[in-house]
């Protein structure tokens, strides 16, 4: 089951931690993947670990000239296909809103739901083509649940889900899903940074009493990406170790 | 140039399965050949794959009929 022989992948945000992870799953289930992201050597330093049918195509999600090249020279690099698209590109700008700036709003939102539509748009063509496309949006726990000092990060998690559905509906007769799924408290280095108080408040909210890990992420990513996954479109998966049921 | 017609015709045709008859030059797609929306999209990416040619978007929108089909393709052909 979930054998991605002969699909080829592109996962955002590949220098991540969750990024990373998922690349490596999609890779080890048998994808040829194309890594993406802002840090050139994060990234060739994943595709030297992955050896074989990894490919690196550095770009910017806040520049629409750039997501047009990525989605062409990601389709190039894995013979003309793209089977798999993994939007998990994302930044915060963490501020309580009454100090949060317009650059801080605007930045997150372009970046983390309109840099997604971008890509995803792009792809459409060639998976409407082929009858088969899998698109899986990261999302987030804090776009279903709100989170203070996030409500721009929450605003673009939440489109996400919003923009998902919609794209489900208007692919699904193409052979094309769009799902979300939305990690929790992961593991990565973005949360190492949190004070052993922070992380005891947050895990006091996990049913499970602890932080997820990037692997864990990854094998939802994987699900939602194989042919047996074909029925499951516009639905948001949550991988959250209980800390909301939803 | 008839040549055009018959090819995006057979296009219409295959895409849509309908009958041949029923794929006049007046034949709107939505309304007549019973295409949806995206049908209308995967038609024009079609089209420009058959002819090597760039269908802009404010071009597509204006193509209801094969009929509009043909004669786009025709005067992108000539220019």
């Amino acid at each position: 089951m979930f054998d991605l022989t002969g699909k080829a992948a592109l996962v955002t945000g590949a220098s991540g931690g969750i990024g990373g992870a998922i690349a490596r799953a999609l890779h080890k289930q048998g994808a040829t993947v194309t890594l993406s992201g802002t840090r050139a050597e994060a990234l060739e330093a994943l595709k030297a670990s992955l050896g074989e049918r990894a490919h690196v195509v550095a770009a910017r999600m806040d520049d629409p000239a750039d997501i047009d090249r990525l989605a062409k020279e990601a389709e190039a690099a894995m013979g003309g296909r793209l089977d798999i698209l993994v939007n998990n590109a994302g930044i915060t700008r963490d501020n309580i809103s009454m100090r949060m700036k317009d650059e801080e709003w605007e930045k997150v939102l372009q970046v983390n739901l309109t840099g997604t539509f971008r890509l995803t748009r792009a792809a459409m063509r060639g998976m409407m083509k082929r009858r088969f496309g899998r698109v899986v949006n990261i999302t987030s726990i804090v776009g279903v649940t709100g989170n203070p000092g996030q409500a721009n990060y929450a605003a673009a998690k939440a489109g996400l889900i919003g923009m998902s559905k919609s794209l489900a509906q208007e692919l699904a007769s193409r052979g094309i899903t769009v799902n979300c799924l939305a990690p929790g408290f992961i593991a990565t280095p973005m949360t190492d940074v949190l004070t052993d108080d922070q992380k005891k408040a947050i895990l006091g909210r996990v049913p499970a009493d602890r932080l997820g890990t990037p692997e864990e992420i990854a094998a939802g990513v994987v699900y939602l990406a194989s042919d047996e996954a074909a029925y499951v479109t516009g639905q948001t998966l949550h991988i959250n170790g209980g800390m909301a049921m939803i | 140039m008839s040549d055009i017609a018959e090819r995006v015709k057979k296009i219409v045709v295959e895409h849509l399965g309908v009958e041949a008859a029923q794929v006049k030059e007046e034949a709107k797609f939505i309304d007549d050949l019973g295409a949806d929306s995206l049908d209308t999209v995967e038609l024009v990416m079609a089209f420009e794959e058959e002819f090597g040619i760039e269908i802009p978007d404010d071009a597509a929108e204006k193509i209801q009929t094969v009929g509009d089909a043909i004669g786009f393709i025709k005067g992108t052909a000539k220019s």
